[in-house]
Parts: structure tokens; C-alpha cells; sequence
């Protein structure tokens, strides 16, 4: 540690922050999900919901959003028409 | 017989899987185990230089699973250490030579001989680390305190879990314990928050590796130093046994200690 650091205060240690980076760093990297996972998940939930409800396919929206403790998947479903029997 | 079939990896390359992979075997050995290890990285085989024998190698890895020869025949005894084994890989072919499937009937066969059978993973996630994975009942992941290996081991701990291997055990490699001292390294603990997973060893940077591999004489075979002894402590961990962490604290020589009373502060 210099003489200045020493005298105008202390300087945050390189470890905290490697510490800090790695944590934030690797909540990004866990959050991922396999492009073709994302894939089969969003298939199969319009596959499931068309038996019920005629959706917009293009307007789907599935997502993945992580905060520090867990994550969450969030689907937006655009419905067209109700179907009035189960197919 | 009642075997264990260990994978050693880091996702990351040359954090020290080889020589812990060399340094834990000859120690399971010392204790009395039968013990092979097997290195798993064809095309840049480096385990029999760091155990010191790559002058008796006459079959590898590849030729077992090609069918050139019989297992028994591409496994090297090596003469310092009773119980002690070593099956190389292939240098001239690449990862494709062998599948899953070869690896996982290799250690079957093994696993009739000897206690444990101590796998060499090549570095990153492909088809080579997946080899070695594949006959593992559990892994070791090797890590240094660097914010690239900790996050490499954080990837490398999720794909074991993934695939059922787990839980990990934990060896952080090269700590060099005047930089934690400073704040200026990641300690055992910052490591172990973020990665969570059982702690078998904690080994420091310590040139008598450097000195050991150049002579291709594995540390736990023959000298007494720090990291000679944590790696000991590593294999008595894997085993189950409880055994208190070493104190990485160096003795200080005079100009080392007058400037550390110098530098008080």
C-alpha cells in the first residue's frame, strides 16, 4: 500500500473486488439456459396451451430473469380466440 | 473390491489438475490403497512427465480401446511406490480415439484390481472432459484463487451436477498466502462462498512443485514441503478422513519480517 492510500484513506483490497465481480459474473452465468432448452420450453408450452386457446405464436415472449436469490421464467402468451370444447 | 473412480478437472487449463492428479495418487498409494491413474487428455498427455514415467510407456489409453493391446499391458507400475499405477494417453490422436463408452468399460475392469482409479481431465467442457466425467463416481475440482478459475469451476461443478457426478470436493490450488494476507487474493472462504462445495484441500504456490516436476519426481513421493504435505492431507480427505487444514503461513526470514515492520501500517 502506497503512502498515499496509507494517509488519505484505504483503498479497496483487489480481493473484494474480484470477489464482487466473480459473484455477479457467475449469477449471469448460471441464469443462462441452453438456447435449445429455451426452445423445447417455449414448443411445449404453446404445444399445452393450444389445446385450450388459439395463441399468437409470434408474439410469444418467454424470458428468464434472475435476481440474487432465484429465477424466474416468464411467459407472455398472446391468446387469438378461446376454443369453446377441448380438442 | 470396493473401488472408487475419481475425475479430476477445472474447465480451466493449468491450474494444476495433473499434478494433483500425480500428487494425490502416489499418496493414496503411501497409505497402503492400490491406486491407478489414467490420463485422460489424448494428444497432450502430460501425466507420465509429471509422475516421472514417461520413459516405460510401450501402450497407451488409445491402443486398450483400439484393441492393440490388453488393459494389463498399457498399465505401468511404477516401481518407487507400492500399489501405484499409471495408464497414459495416446499422444499422436485426439479426443474422438475414445467415447464415453471406452472409458466407462476401461474402469469397469479396473475397478476389479484396485481401490481407486484417479482420473485426468483435459482441460475445458467437450467430448474430452466428457470422457473423463463419464466412469467417475465423483469428482475432484481443482481451482486456483483467480477470478478466470473460479468462475471456470462454478461452469465445470454445474455440468457435474447436471450429469449426476456430484457432489464435487474442492482442492484451491496455488494459494500464496502473503497475497491473501495483503487483500490482494481471494481467500479459502470468498472461494468456498461462491462455489459451495466440500473443501478437501487447500494447497499453497510453492516451488518445490516446479523443482518436483522438473525432475519427475512427484512432491508427496519425496520431499516434506507445504505443498507436499497438503497434498498428502488432500488424499487423506478423500478417503473420509477428517484432518485439520494446514497453516500456510511461511516462516518469515529476518529481511522478510524487519519489513513487514517496516510496512505496519
Amino acid at each position: 500500500m502506497s503512502f498515499f492510500t496509507r494517509l488519505f484513506g484505504k483503498a479497496t483490497k483487489s480481493s473484494d473486488i474480484a470477489k464482487q465481480r466473480l459473484q455477479l459474473v457467475i449469477i449471469q452465468d448460471r441464469m443462462k439456459l441452453p438456447p435449445d432448452v429455451m426452445d423445447n420450453i417455449r414448443d411445449e408450452i404453446i404445444t399445452v396451451i393450444s389445446k385450450y386457446v388459439d395463441v399468437d405464436v409470434k408474439g410469444i415472449d418467454i424470458t428468464v430473469t434472475q435476481t440474487a436469490n432465484h429465477s424466474r421464467l416468464i411467459a407472455d402468451i398472446p391468446i387469438i380466440n378461446y376454443k369453446l370444447t377441448v380438442s | 473390491m470396493n473401488s472408487t473412480v475419481i475425475t479430476v478437472t477445472s474447465g480451466k487449463g493449468g491450474v494444476g489438475k495433473t499434478t494433483t492428479t500425480a500428487n494425490v495418487s502416489v499418496a493414496l498409494a503411501l497409505i497402503g490403497y492400490k491406486v491407478v491413474a489414467i490420463d485422460s487428455d489424448i494428444g497432450l498427455r502430460n501425466l507420465d512427465v509429471v509422475m516421472g514415467l514417461e520413459s516405460r510407456i510401450v501402450y497407451d489409453l488409445v491402443d486398450v480401446v483400439d484393441g492393440v493391446c490388453r488393459l494389463k499391458q498399457a498399465t505401468i507400475r511404477d516401481k518407487r511406490v507400492k500399489g501405484l499405477f499409471l495408464i497414459p494417453a495416446a499422444q499422436t490422436r485426439d479426443k474422438t480415439a475414445i467415447t464415453q463408452e471406452n472409458m466407462i468399460s476401461v474402469c469397469e475392469e479396473l475397478k476389479k484390481d484396485f481401490d481407486y482409479i484417479l482420473i485426468d481431465s483435459p482441460a475445458g467442457i467437450e467430448q474430452g472432459f466428457k470422457n473423463a466425467l463419464a466412469p467417475a463416481n465423483r469428482c475432484i475440482i481443482v481451482t486456483t484463487p483467480e477470478v478466470s478459475s473460479v468462475r471456470d469451476a462454478d461452469r465445470i461443478i454445474g455440468l457435474i451436477e447436471a450429469a449426476d457426478k456430484g457432489p464435487s470436493q474442492l482442492v484451491i490450488n496455488r494459494v500464496r498466502q502473503e497475497m491473501v494476507d495483503r487483500g490482494e487474493m481471494l481467500d479459502v472462504d470468498d472461494v468456498l462462498d461462491i462455489l459451495g462445495i466440500e473443501l478437501v484441500g487447500v494447497i499453497p504456490d510453492d516451488e518445490a512443485i516446479i523443482i518436483s516436476t522438473n525432475k519427475g519426481i512427484p512432491a508427496t513421493l519425496e520431499d516434506d514441503s507445504l505443498a507436499s504435505r497438503a497434498l498428502k492431507n488432500v488424499a487423506y480427505r478423500v478417503t473420509g478422513k477428517q484432518i485439520p487444514f494446514l497453516d500456510l503461513h511461511q516462516p518469515l526470514n529476518l529481511f522478510q519480517r524487519f519489513s513487514k515492520l517496516w510496512n505496519r501500517g
